[in-house]
């Protein structure tokens, strides 16, 4: 066990991969010479060689579908895009080719492809730079999704998602690469489709993911010290496929769920939770499932308006006290 | 070899638009090779016809799009490859795909939806499919399978292969995001790739000129400095050869090249389309340039062909598009219980 940042757990398993499998080549902008916008891949260039980490202009669309291609004739690329905003230009080649041409084409092609991408506001960088469209990608079969929460996490799912046979979304967020946590030794990985019980708890049900799971996790601990409230809290981890079985045995348990998530509220990750608690524990349920997402506007740049606009702990502790069972309210 | 170079060529000589007289065969070429060209365009032809009329018979669903008039352009773009190189192409691939050897039958079956298809009935007739003959798809987005064709042939440069990758387009392609993307792509990395553009004259029901701020398309090459021609697509031969000088460059230096090949499409866009944007005397005019027609009389010419062999051929062509026809009648669909098969890939590396 060692303490690592986010950052070093990813760049740490794109080498041990670049490493393990020749096939195995990394593509973005910046990601050599200038050795990623966000230090992901720094020192990979100099290791590794123009071959395997290759730089490309600003062209989504195209260098996402090269990346496909590539993958059809067995190659695995691994692709940074620089924040998810960018993606936008790229979804015809993700969207229309790489999740149809294993169906499409009767089975006869996979590719096996990884996205890389950082999502998440709060930095100031307004509307097109701030988004957190993960649902977009959950929406769409032949796509997975992942969205790990710490560096432990990121480690072995980005183990799975390279070797994975299937394009991948690998949903990173800026605000979680500082942030540290112990990463097992050894070649662990984590599957698709298994939540994770980031803490146990009797009253209460939060189902987060990314970022937003290590929030939940800190105001759960400090209201369970503050007033006893026992909550429970899930990190879905994988968003395609998803783990229906955790959620709906944890709310088994608790009885109220209240999902919490960075993105817009309106056809969010939560409403989606919020439908399967429905038809999978309705029976089970003492109150409504919350929503705790963020305001619908694009993001704000000046501060007290990106504040106001983005959800965080004030918003979910509100909630929490409005759903929490009486004799537990504070 | 540069672009005004070849924009001279195209002046001496190659153009869709006027009647050419009997041109000689160039010496050398092999007699079989060519009666096989001849019959891959009278395949097509009839292929596309008996398309045509299984979609008015409700057969055929979904869109259908035909290479009708176009047949000497696909044969020629399919001499000049070897079996190992990789074929990308629009929605517009029948041919391609009878040419690169899928069978008459799995194509055919293939339209019919059915599970004998080339793509066990998943895509269709825009999405035909065969790994085996490294035909790599048939692709429904306009210019979503350049940026895919730029890929293969980054893998294929990876590997250290001898292989390339030729991708058809339609002249709407040339307009789009993802064809300036992919040959700026393949410059930069140098990619053994082919981007070979038949321009029929209208994306979908818009002329040419209306689309393109430049309606010679391979002029567009210029901007990647990538080298490129235009050639006349009536005349398999030429098509050919201008494939044989371009896979070389691309095989050789591992460069690209682009070739646009200007050709005439017989109908409308689609089987749907009843063609009313197009002035009459301009389709008539149009079909006079049967690439079938010219390349049988530059046959004839030289001994190669007589009214038997023609009626031989047609016989024999008729008899296998018939052929795939009762195969794909008498093929099952893709049974219920298959709906999710090939949604994800299950092997891991």
């Amino acid at each position: 066990m060692a303490e690592v940042t986010f950052r070093q757990a990813l760049h740490d398993t794109l080498r041990e991969e670049l490493l393990r499998d020749e096939n195995v080549f990394l593509m973005g902008e910046e990601i050599g010479v200038f050795e990623g916008s966000y230090k992901i891949t720094a020192g990979l260039l100099k290791e590794f060689g123009s071959k395997r980490i290759v730089d490309t202009p600003i062209s989504e669309n195209g260098f996402v579908g090269l990346a496909a291609g590539a993958a059809m004739l067995g190659l695995r690329p691994v692709v940074e895009i620089m924040t998810i905003n960018f993606i936008i230009l790229a979804m015809d080649e993700i969207v229309n080719h790489a999740a149809k041409i294993y169906y499409m084409f009767g089975g006869q092609t996979p590719v096996p492809m990884v996205i890389r991408t950082p999502g998440g506001g709060g930095q100031q960088l307004s509307a097109t730079h701030s988004q957190n469209l993960e649902v977009w990608f959950a929406h769409v079969p032949g796509l997975k999704v992942m969205a790990p929460a710490t560096p432990h996490d990121a480690k072995g799912m980005l183990r799975t998602a390279i070797r994975d046979n299937n394009p991948v979304l690998f949903l990173e967020n800026l605000a979680l690469y500082n942030t540290k946590g112990e990463v097992a030794d050894g070649d662990y990985t984590i599957p698709f489709g298994k939540a994770k019980v980031m803490k146990e708890g009797n009253d209460l049900t939060i189902v987060s993911y990314s970022r937003m799971a290590t929030v939940a996790l800190d105001v759960a601990r400090r209201i369970e010290r503050e007033s006893g409230l026992s909550i429970e809290v899930v990190d879905l981890r994988s968003l395609r496929p998803l783990d229906k079985e955790t959620i709906v045995n944890s709310v088994k348990k608790t009885n109220r769920a209240i999902v919490f998530e960075e993105d817009w509220r309106t056809y969010g990750i939560g409403a989606e939770i919020a439908a399967l608690i429905q038809e999978d524990a309705f029976d089970y349920l003492d109150a409504p499932i919350k929503r705790v997402a963020s305001v619908e506007v694009p993001l704000p740049y000046a501060k007290p308006l990106e504040i106001a606009a983005l959800t965080s702990t004030k918003q979910l502790i509100d909630v929490i006290n409005e759903i929490a069972p009486r004799r537990r309210r504070r | 070899m540069n672009t005004e170079q070849k924009k001279q060529v195209k002046a001496s000589g190659t153009s869709a638009t006027s009647e050419p007289g009997i041109a000689t065969l160039p010496e050398n070429e092999d007699k079989d090779t060519l009666l096989a060209y001849y019959h891959n365009m009278v395949l097509i032809r009839q292929f596309e016809e008996k398309s045509s009329e299984m979609y008015r018979k409700a057969r055929i669903g979904g869109y259908c799009h035909l290479n009708l008039g176009e047949e000497a352009t696909v044969v020629g773009f399919c001499a000049g490859l070897a079996p190992t190189d990789y074929v990308y192409t629009n929605y517009r691939e029948h041919g391609y795909a009878l040419c690169r050897g899928i069978s008459a039958n799995a194509t055919m079956a293939e339209l019919f939806g059915k599970v004998t298809g080339c793509a066990r009935g998943r895509g269709g007739s825009m999405h035909l499919f065969d790994k085996e003959r490294r035909f790599m798809g048939g692709y429904g987005i306009v210019g979503g399978q350049l940026p895919l064709a730029a890929g293969a042939a980054f893998a294929v440069k990876y590997k250290g292969g001898s292989e390339i990758v030729a991708c058809q387009m339609g002249d709407g392609a040339t307009n789009g995001g993802p064809f300036h993307e992919s040959l700026n792509l393949a410059k930069i990395y140098h990619l053994p790739v082919i981007f070979f553009i038949v321009n029929n004259g209208y994306g979908m029901g818009l002329k040419v000129e209306k689309g393109s701020a430049i309606p010679e398309l391979y002029r567009k090459a210029c901007a990647y400095d990538i080298l490129s021609e235009r050639v006349d697509g009536t005349d398999v031969l030429a098509v050919r050869d201008a494939m044989l000088r371009a896979a070389r460059v691309a095989r050789e230096q591992h460069e690209p090249v682009l070739i646009e090949a200007v050709s005439f499409r017989f109908k409308g866009h689609s089987v749907v389309d009843p063609d009313q944007y197009r002035d009459k005397e301009e389709v008539l005019r149009g079909r006079t340039l049967d690439p079938i027609d010219f390349f049988a009389k530059r046959l004839r010419a030289a001994g190669l062909l007589d009214d038997d062999k023609i009626r031989a051929i047609d016989y024999q062509v008729e008899q296998e598009v018939e052929e795939a026809v009762r195969f794909a009648e008498d093929s099952p669909f893709p049974s219920e219980d298959t709906l999710f098969d090939y949604v994800y890939a299950d092997d891991q590396a």
